[in-house]
């Protein structure tokens, strides 16, 4: 009776990694104010744009794919800033006017 | 990362065992660190600060950066007693996210036709419980009110920490039931945790009603518990 595997982003990373995918892990490393998700959250995203699980309630993760498809090309990890304060906001702002920093690595 | 630390990590995660992932944030280097193993230095302060209290963060060492990450075992229940509350129990349960295991040595309640698809074992929970200990993210809710089958299990949930004990019966049943646990070599304080009457007070009449105060007493004590004493 436990969730399904897939919901586990880490089990997902490994699987997709020994599959021969490529691998970028996104991790969130500070909230201030109402974030939705808490620190340590994961989101996983392959080098096709796959991704499983979350680091907000789906407000940036667009964004945290596309510079994890960066990451996977040039394997140089990122830290992400998004909030209200950020000039993003207008695109990828969280609504719930919170800030998160989001670590995004290349799984190797 | 490397795809061996994510193998060690999702390994340990398998065998409910906490650990501490430290990235350093300037090189990308990853320590993988699972609980009772020594780590050095005020890394090792702040890793059993972040196994207490479960929050992972961001630190500065020695004017380098670090992110603690920090991932707990997920909470489990343990039934004793393949009773009609336990048949709501277990389907309440998992929508909650929680793992739940059932066991009752009466092979007429531990059937597969009324658990369908639960883990369960038609055995006495001592021998059971030796090849399955309990640990401290594990929540003991015992409901046959057969001092033979619940006594051991409630006997063992005191000694391990569990972070929930609950036992099913009236004050008078408990009041016996203190005694004998008293006779096991249990203090007044070990005894005091163990919730009885089961569950929260929402005035529960029906079986279902009842399991669903006792997981959101167990929800309760998950989330309010105090780390640093297993409290």
């Amino acid at each position: 009776m436990t969730a399904p595997e897939t919901l586990d982003p880490l089990k997902t990373a490994e699987q997709w990694k020994l599959a021969g995918r490529d691998v970028a892990l996104a991790t969130v490393v500070e909230t201030w104010g109402s974030a939705p998700r808490q620190a340590g959250s994961h989101l996983v995203i392959d080098g096709d744009g796959n991704f499983e699980g979350s680091v907000s309630g789906g407000c940036v993760e667009g964004a945290v794919i596309t510079e994890a498809l960066d990451v996977i090309q040039s394997g140089k990890a990122k830290m992400l800033d998004f909030g209200v304060a950020d000039e993003t906001a207008w695109r990828v702002g969280l609504s719930c006017g919170g800030r998160i920093k989001v670590y995004v690595e290349r799984l190797v | 990362m490397r795809i061996d630390e994510l193998t060690r990590l999702n390994e340990a995660r398998a065998a409910r065992k906490a650990v501490v992932v430290a990235t350093d944030l300037a090189d990308g280097s990853v320590r993988i660190l699972p609980e009772g193993e020594a780590v050095e230095g005020t890394l090792g302060e702040e890793v059993a600060k972040v196994l207490r209290s479960g929050k992972a963060g961001a630190v500065e060492l020695d004017g380098k950066s670090f992110f603690l990450n920090v991932y707990l075992p997920p909470p489990r229940i343990v039934v004793i007693g393949a009773v009609h509350i336990t048949q709501a129990l277990a389907r309440l349960a998992p929508v909650a996210g929680y793992d739940l295991a059932i066991i009752d040595p009466r092979t007429a309640f531990a059937t597969e036709e009324r658990f369908e698809g639960v883990a369960i074992v038609a055995d006495w929970p001592e021998d059971v419980l030796k090849q399955q200990p309990l640990d401290a993210y594990t929540a003991l809710v015992a409901v046959t009110h057969d001092p033979k089958i619940d006594d051991f299990p409630l006997s063992a949930a005191l000694k391990t920490g569990c972070f929930y004990v609950g036992a099913l019966g009236s004050r008078k049943t408990h009041a016996k039931r203190v005694e004998r646990l008293k006779q096991l070599g249990h203090d007044d304080s070990e005894i005091a945790r163990i919730a009885a009457p089961i569950g929260l007070d929402i005035g529960a009449a029906t079986p279902a009603e009842i399991a669903l105060a006792i997981l959101a007493q167990i929800v309760q004590s998950f989330r309010r518990r105090d780390l640093v004493t297993g409290r």
